[in-house]
């Protein structure tokens, strides 16, 4: 009987964390720690959770009237009353894309280069600091630099080849986005790249293989599905993106006919209109969009994990 | 009279101010398993990695001396070329986890960048496969990824990747170090086989499995020789005491 209650007693002290509180003073304590972890989590759920709903419930109106022709309709007419999205998330997709397919090639070189050349020395060191830069210089001020110097070239090259020199644009726009994503998609794709094992490199080395073919054959597959996710979640940036992307894609609420179009994106629809939204059904109309950006962007991330879980390279 | 594959003379190496191997002088004959033995951090890995030039892709790596394949320094020869006429497995089995077992054989031609035709490859595969004894274990996966084998298995799939490329010579380093008994016993038979064709460099710091497979025996100690000589001579009548002691355990 005695020896049972000592064992029960060592079972008990060994259970730790999962201890239930009020058997003596330390556990109090380390339930009030752990109830203190658990609540600052959890309001974060809170926050994403209220986020949503008062989006949802300011947009009711718009949802009312419109329902799910708000994501076909091409008119967008604050005078009239007529609101439709179909041009806002054709500029998001295209600009983001774009943004995309141009920085893909200068971010890969950039992971690369970092991860497998040059470690130590100043040009490594001075372009990884400088990278931290770019991710850190504000939105606006990505603005300033299309307006003086991206516009301008861009207006010069439409001169050349016969095309309306707007300037501002969805290309414009995709340029600037293209370069504040290089720190998202490049530093991601350095890590993964950090991460392949040195013995399956050796492997390739020691049958003769150069770099190059090291990278190409060795290197790249087994980080694909990390530098995948790093470019899905540069996009979800890419999305979101406002302000810079507000001030020189040139605030068109027609369909784009083609990339060098003025456009909006749904963020820098919100943005420019919503100091001047009157009626309830305009804002509401604004707020459908949040909800749609606040979704597309969700999924977005989701996707990204997915990818980094079902195709990450099995040891 | 034993043909010379190798000829390592009046080698040094190491990194930056730590010196790792100083002045080692012997041969590797071919159709012989040499076994490099001694006990850790004797430099067995780093003399390994030397001869076909894998030491100098870490940082701060030097070497002095020469290390002759066949009559020519390979110091003077294009270290790809090198590479692809010494194979040489590791101490962990490493397949390539993004191919399958049909392209980690020929993974050698593939990062290459050789083009062979489907008739070429597909017989160089089976060969391999068939001299390190797993063909009849994978043939009916041949597409699967490498990295589902078992320990042994993976390990025998590398050596089938050195063997591929047909090489002059395969360099083993400790490749039954991460294997249970029966894998190290079925690796060990297989080098028995595989020196009627090739040359071996097997590092150990086993000395039974030293004495079961090698006909010469390199005993490093130190960074430095002790002793070179054949297996039966260094085994029953040693000439230097620290081979000895090593021997009969001693140290290790």
């Amino acid at each position: 009987m005695e020896k049972n209650q000592q064992q029960q007693k060592i079972c008990y002290v060994n259970t730790g964390p999962g201890q239930k509180p009020g058997v003596s003073k330390f556990f109090k304590k380390d339930f009030l720690f752990k109830f203190i972890l658990f609540f600052s989590g959890f309001l974060v759920f809170l926050l994403v959770l209220s986020i949503f709903v008062s989006l949802i419930l300011n947009s009711v109106p718009s949802l009312k009237e419109f329902g799910l022709k708000f994501f076909v309709s091409k008119t967008w007419d604050p005078v009239f009353e007529q609101f439709g999205a179909l041009p806002f998330i054709t500029g998001t997709l295209l600009t983001s894309f774009l943004a995309i397919l141009i920085t893909i090639p200068f971010s890969l070189a950039i992971s690369i280069y970092l991860a497998e050349f040059t470690k130590q020395g100043f040009y490594p060191g001075f372009l990884k600091n400088s990278i931290d830069l770019l991710a850190g210089v504000p939105s606006v001020v990505y603005g300033f630099f299309g307006i003086f110097v991206i516009v301008p070239i861009i207006r010069y090259l439409q001169i050349k080849l016969h095309i309306e020199p707007y300037g501002v644009g969805i290309f414009t726009a995709s340029i600037i986005l293209s370069i504040m994503i290089i720190p998202f998609s490049s530093s991601l794709g350095r890590e993964i790249i950090e991460m392949v094992p040195a013995e399956i490199k050796e492997a390739a080395y020691s049958l003769g293989s150069t770099r190059f073919e090291v990278i190409k054959y060795v290197i790249l597959p087994y980080a694909r599905s990390g530098i995948t996710a790093g470019i899905l979640l540069a996009l979800g940036r890419a999305i979101g993106e406002t302000m810079a992307v507000t001030m020189v894609i040139g605030n068109s609420n027609m369909m784009p006919k083609s990339i060098f179009s003025p456009s909006n994106t749904m963020a820098s629809v919100i943005a420019n209109e919503f100091t001047e939204a009157v009626t309830s059904i305009h804002l509401s109309s604004l707020i459908e969009i949040g909800v749609v950006l606040f979704l597309v962007t969700t999924m977005i991330s989701i996707t990204g994990k997915i990818i980094i879980k079902k195709f990450a390279v099995h040891q | 009279m034993e043909n010379e594959v190798l000829k390592i003379s009046n080698f040094s190496a190491g990194f930056g101010q730590c010196a790792i191997l100083r002045n080692i002088n012997f041969s590797v004959f071919q159709n012989r398993v040499t076994a490099i033995m001694g006990p850790s951090g004797c430099g067995k890995t780093t003399m390994i990695r030397c001869i076909n030039r894998m030491h100098e892709l870490s940082p701060a790596a030097y070497y002095s001396g020469e290390i002759l394949l066949h009559g020519q320094n390979i110091f003077s020869m294009d270290p790809i070329i090198v590479r692809r006429r010494i194979g040489m497995v590791f101490q962990r089995p490493n397949p390539f986890p993004t191919m399958s077992i049909y392209d980690n054989v020929i993974s050698g031609f593939i990062l290459n960048g050789m083009k062979l035709k489907k008739e070429q490859k597909d017989q160089i595969v089976v060969n391999s496969l068939k001299k390190v004894g797993l063909w009849e274990e994978v043939k009916d996966g041949i597409y699967r990824r490498g990295t589902f084998l078992s320990g042994g298995q993976q390990q025998r799939l590398c050596i089938a990747r050195a063997l591929a490329m047909d090489p002059d010579v395969i360099l083993l380093d400790e490749p039954t170090s991460s294997l249970d008994p029966k894998s190290t016993l079925m690796i060990e038979q297989l080098l028995e086989e595989l020196k009627q064709t090739t040359t071996i460099v097997i590092v150990t710091h086993n000395t039974a499995q030293a004495a079961r497979i090698a006909d010469y025996v390199a005993f490093l100690y130190l960074g430095e020789l002790i002793e070179f000589g054949p297996a039966k001579k260094i085994f029953t009548a040693p000439e230097n005491k620290k081979t000895e002691e090593y021997l009969t355990g001693k140290f290790s």
